[in-house]
């Protein structure tokens, strides 16, 4: 099954390509992976998905921990979790499908915020599958290009996932 | 204090307590060099290639137990310590690797010399570091030995850049206070109740096991396994990187385990009703098939490292943990065991192994290597390191030198580099100046990295190398004997006289082709001050008995055929 993983990193150069390069070596793949800034100052948080069995991602969860700058990681799909992607799309308008195209954007609550005499960028935000759909049927009515930016979660309820325990400093006696 | 960047390179190691480092200069490290006159409680050692002074450093860390200190410089000389620190990290040894590299404002213009070695060193260190700036050199060296050392040890590479070197900070003082990470938590305790529970499993079992890697050595935890060996009468297995975990001649040490393993281990392992794992990571060549591997047995896995459980081999219970803290409780729990019938069961099936024994045929005129490294056992004393290469002699030394002792016996396990025998040879005597050294080698392994001969001869140092030469690379033609009808495609192997070879470093060489020769040889190499290479031409095609072939069943062993190998032109 598809897991959502919410690894907390050190924000120092060089974590990603360690993260990454960690799932290439153990050779696992990464369907998705997104990584932004939080708002403790030095902490990144990165959202990926990975396919896999539980043990699968038991053993990349032991993996991710030797890594010097992970502190955290948390498997939010055994958990309630929402889930957000976001893409921009950007499709033609010169058919006579142009009126097509607005229906649709309003079914599915995207967002238009480009527009030229023969194009128009749609931006959309929903779980993968929501986007994965509305793709599906523009796709006859012409996408000239698109974008998406993966899966960012978060787990529902008014708890933190974030253990303080672990972002702060350990002390090693020397 | 005012102090350059390369100053406090070796302020930091005068701290760590680093007595000696193996070193090749170069034109980005040239600051770390040009202060080192400054620093004369370190001693420097010059190899003839960086992948020579990694092993170098490799074998003195395993040896002394310290953090052992290798350093080259940017491009090819950080490239070439790539093979030695792979090594490392395969056995998890505790090193701490210093590279320079090209001044910051160069980094990524494909400067002269410039490699990305952080890259390129990234899934084989522990961790690794780059460091541009004067101020991050010493917390940064601290962090590098620290992780080293602790947990899991491992190699960690500290990268820096010539501008840090030559920068430097005023009024600079070494700053002793505790050391602060993030996501570092090396320090675990299992819960009490796991310990009582495999206390249970143990105390029930009727035919455990336990099967003793490295962690036993790197925890030193070798007392505590006697004491829980002795108590509740479970015999103990070794991997290779076990041997010296308990004494060889102890009456529950049954030996090695795995593919070159002794044959009753095997068989005891797969009728075992209860494993206990401590320090080890079922690698494949120590289980054999793992969909049959020990089929009847509960596993307790003691590991310090957490994804280790259950990574190859499912187990009913995992500890994770220092060893040697862990046995401590562990051992009170357990109950006094007579466990005779199983111990008994083992000798019955070790039954008559002694008749197919290559050791025990009588002098027919022809040269051994069973007889080479039993004979170096007899007559070298309990204190003696061992240094191995890669491949045949390897797993022959492995099962004909009985070694007594913890840190006595080096060899590469995990990554299987050949060239390592004759370097950490080197790195040994120094950790252990008082000590025998021997290197047992192959003819093919030796000259891999035979241009360390020049470096132990300048050292003056006196490090013994057995070759055992077959004129083959002898563990890959006995896979083409085995698995490939005999087809010997490129490893028929040529070789310099190593007499003269040994001559023209000005240090003694010895010829051996008889087992007659053997005693006296070992003894000459003894007596004679400086290093010794004895050039021991055994029988070119024997192989290694019992063998498991890759990804068989543990229990099913080539065993040596009841005719002895012979070369072709005795038939």
């Amino acid at each position: 099954m598809l897991h959502t993983l919410v690894i907390l990193v050190e924000d120092k150069p060089g974590v990603l390509n360690r993260v990454a390069s960690l799932f290439r070596r153990r050779a696992f793949n990464i369907e998705s992976l997104t990584v932004g800034h939080t708002d403790t100052e030095g902490l990144s948080r990165m959202t990926v998905t990975v396919e896999g069995d539980n043990h699968h991602i038991e053993r990349l969860t032991s993996y991710l921990y030797k890594l010097v700058n992970v502190i955290q990681i948390e498997d939010l799909s055994e958990k309630h979790m929402v889930s957000r992607d976001l893409a921009l799309i950007k499709v033609s308008t010169v058919s006579e499908k142009r009126a097509e195209i607005f229906q649709m954007v309003e079914v599915f609550r995207a967002r238009v915020i480009d527009v030229t005499s023969s194009s128009l960028i749609i931006e959309i935000t929903g779980d993968g599958g929501k986007i994965d759909g509305f793709v599906e049927v523009l796709k006859p009515l012409g996408i000239i290009e698109m974008v998406r930016t993966g899966a960012v979660a978060m787990e529902r309820g008014s708890e933190s996932l974030i253990n303080a325990e672990f972002v702060s400093e350990v002390v090693h006696a020397l | 204090m005012n102090r350059t960047g390369a100053q406090i390179v070796w302020e930091c190691l005068v701290h760590q307590g680093v007595d000696v480092i193996f070193g090749y200069p170069g034109g980005a490290n040239l600051p770390i060099y040009d202060a080192m006159r400054g620093y004369p409680s370190i001693h420097h050692v010059l190899p003839r290639h960086e992948q020579g002074g990694a092993h170098m450093a490799d074998g003195y860390a395993r040896v002394s137990g310290k953090v052992g200190v290798a350093m080259g410089t940017s491009g090819p000389g950080a490239t070439n310590l790539v093979t030695g620190i792979a090594t490392a990290h395969m056995d998890s040894i505790p090193m701490v690797f210093i590279t320079a590299q090209v001044s910051s404002k160069l980094i990524g213009y494909d400067a002269f010399q410039e490699t990305d070695v952080t890259g390129i060193t990234l899934p084989i260190t522990k961790h690794n570091y780059l460091v541009t700036d004067v101020n991050d050199i010493m917390p940064i060296l601290r962090e590098a030995f620290y992780i080293a050392r602790s947990g899991r040890p491992g190699p960690v590479l500290v990268d820096i850049s010539k501008d840090a070197q030559q920068a430097s900070i005023e009024n600079w003082v070494y700053d002793d206070s505790p050391i602060r990470l993030k996501g570092y938590r090396p320090d675990m305790s299992p819960a009490h109740v796991s310990i009582q529970k495999a206390a249970d499993m143990i105390n029930s079992a009727k035919r455990p096991l336990v099967l003793a890697g490295h962690g036993v050595l790197m925890s030193n935890s070798m007392e505590e396994l006697r004491i829980f060996a002795e108590k509740s009468n479970v015999p103990v297995a070794v991997t290779l990187l076990g041997i010296g975990a308990m004494p060889s001649s102890h009456h529950l040490n049954l030996g090695m385990m795995g593919m070159h393993g002794e044959s009753w281990v095997n068989n005891a392992i797969q009728e075992a009703d209860l494993l206990l794992a401590f320090g080890m990571r079922f690698d494949d060549r120590v289980t054999g098939n793992l969909k049959t591997y020990a089929p009847n047995a509960k596993k307790i896995h003691v590991e310090i490292d957490p994804s280790e459980i259950n990574k190859n081999v499912k187990v009913d219970l995992g500890l994770i943990g220092d060893l040697k803290e862990i046995l401590r409780v562990v051992n009170p729990l357990v109950e006094p065991g007579n466990r005779a019938e199983w111990i008994n069961h083992i000798a019955e099936m070790k039954g008559n192994v002694a008749v197919r024994d290559i050791q025990n045929l009588p002098d027919n005129g022809h040269l051994y290597a069973a007889h080479v490294i039993n004979d170096l056992w007899r007559f070298s004393n309990s204190d003696t390191v061992i240094t191995t290469d890669v491949g045949q002699h390897q797993m022959w030394s492995a099962q004909y030198y009985r070694v007594e002792k913890p840190h006595r016996w080096v060899t590469s396990g995990g990554l299987g580099t050949m060239g390592f025998g004759l370097p950490s040879a080197i790195g040994a005597k120094f950790a252990s100046p008082e000590s025998e050294v021997w290197t047992i080698v192959g003819d093919g392994g030796f000259q891999m990295t035979a241009g360390e001969l020049s470096t132990a001869a300048q050292e003056g140092i006196k490090v013994n190398i057995a070759i055992i030469n077959n004129g083959f690379l002898g563990m890959v033609r006995q896979w083409q004997e085995f698995f490939y009808d005999k087809n010997y495609a490129a490893t028929p192997m040529k070789s310099p006289d190593f007499v003269k070879l040994a001559e023209a470093h000005g240090l003694k060489g010895i010829r051996v082709t008889e087992r007659s020769q053997v005693e006296a040889a070992i003894r000459e190499a003894q007596a004679t001050e400086g290093t010794v290479v004895i050039d021991f031409r055994v029988e070119q095609e024997d192989a290694v008995y019992p063998m498991v072939p890759a990804g068989a069943d543990l229990n099913a062993m080539i065993r040596r055929p009841s005719v002895l190998v012979e070369t072709p032109q005795d038939q």
